[in-house]
């Protein structure tokens, strides 16, 4: 009937954009991301240079213990 | 005395601490990564201490000048999954911190609850929720995420759609499991998804 009329830009199906909650999304976010870091982590940063890297597959050796073998790839 | 050629020998001290410093950076956004994968604070702390680990072990295969935080959220993710499915986690959220944020965006009437997004969100597929959070909220591209998760994008995009779907319902018919912890058949169905996902997904790690 009405063919001359334009369909309208956004029709009220399924929200394409990002719905309101989504800024909350990003709050909870960096609501952690913003957090002081605990004691815990520090610690562990600073332990980490007395704990020898893995060497590249292939450099031969591997025996090493490492404290995350468990899960880890081959 | 020839040079070191520094494609073969051990990571340099300063290679160490380029590696550090930048792995030092992403730590809080791998707390939220981990927050908002498992809800719970402690446990996602100690994912996020395992996921250094990992990381420092591995870092030879870390290529300079690439994305620290995708390298290391896709540390964190296997070790989310392998740790879910050893554990049979349960996916409990923490209503205090939700609570502790729940400021009212300004210039609206009707604040979304924090506490209730973040229950609705543990609620989802946990495809589907990782999807969410590492597009909507962590920032990344679609085609970041698909990397991140070893899929492909249009993978990435369906299940972000699908994710946005259900939250945006769940929020407006206030359709929210009270605690997911009591809700048994959410439960249930969050697990018996998180083998299929961590079944899938962790054999197609790129090694």
């Amino acid at each position: 009937m009405a063919s001359d009329r334009k369909p309208p830009p956004a029709t009220p199906g399924p929200p394409q954009r990002a719905p309101e909650w989504a800024d909350g999304l990003k709050q909870l976010y960096d609501s952690v991301v913003e957090e002081d870091l605990p004691d815990s982590f520090k610690d562990l940063l600073a332990r980490l240079d007395e704990i020898e890297p893995k060497r590249a597959p292939g450099q031969g050796g591997g025996g090493s213990p490492s404290p995350d073998d468990r899960g880890a790839r081959p | 005395m020839s040079d070191s050629d520094p494609g073969d020998s051990p990571r340099s001290a300063r290679d160490k601490a380029d590696f550090k410093r930048e792995l030092t950076q992403v730590v809080p956004h791998l707390r939220a990564f981990a927050r908002g994968l498992c809800g719970r604070p402690d446990m996602a702390d100690d994912l996020v201490q395992e996921t250094l680990l990992k990381a420092w072990a591995a870092q030879e295969r870390f290529e300079p000048g690439t994305s620290m935080r995708a390298w290391t959220f896709v540390i964190l993710r296997n070790a989310y999954l392998t740790d879910m499915r050893r554990n049979r986690f349960r996916g409990e959220y923490d209503e205090g911190v939700a609570e502790r944020i729940l400021t009212a965006p300004a210039g609206q009437e009707e604040p979304i609850h924090l506490s209730d997004l973040h229950r609705a969100l543990l609620t989802l597929q946990p495809e589907r929720r990782e999807a969410l959070l590492l597009v909507g909220a962590g920032g990344f591209s679609y085609e970041e995420a698909a990397e991140i998760c070893g899929c492909a994008v249009g993978t990435i995009k369906s299940r972000v759609g699908r994710a946005r779907a259900a939250l945006t319902e769940m929020l407006a018919n206030g359709n929210i499991p009270r605690r997911s912890t009591e809700d048994d058949a959410a439960h249930r169905a969050i697990l018996e998804e998180l083998d299929e996902v961590a079944a899938g997904n962790l054999s197609s790690t790129r090694g």
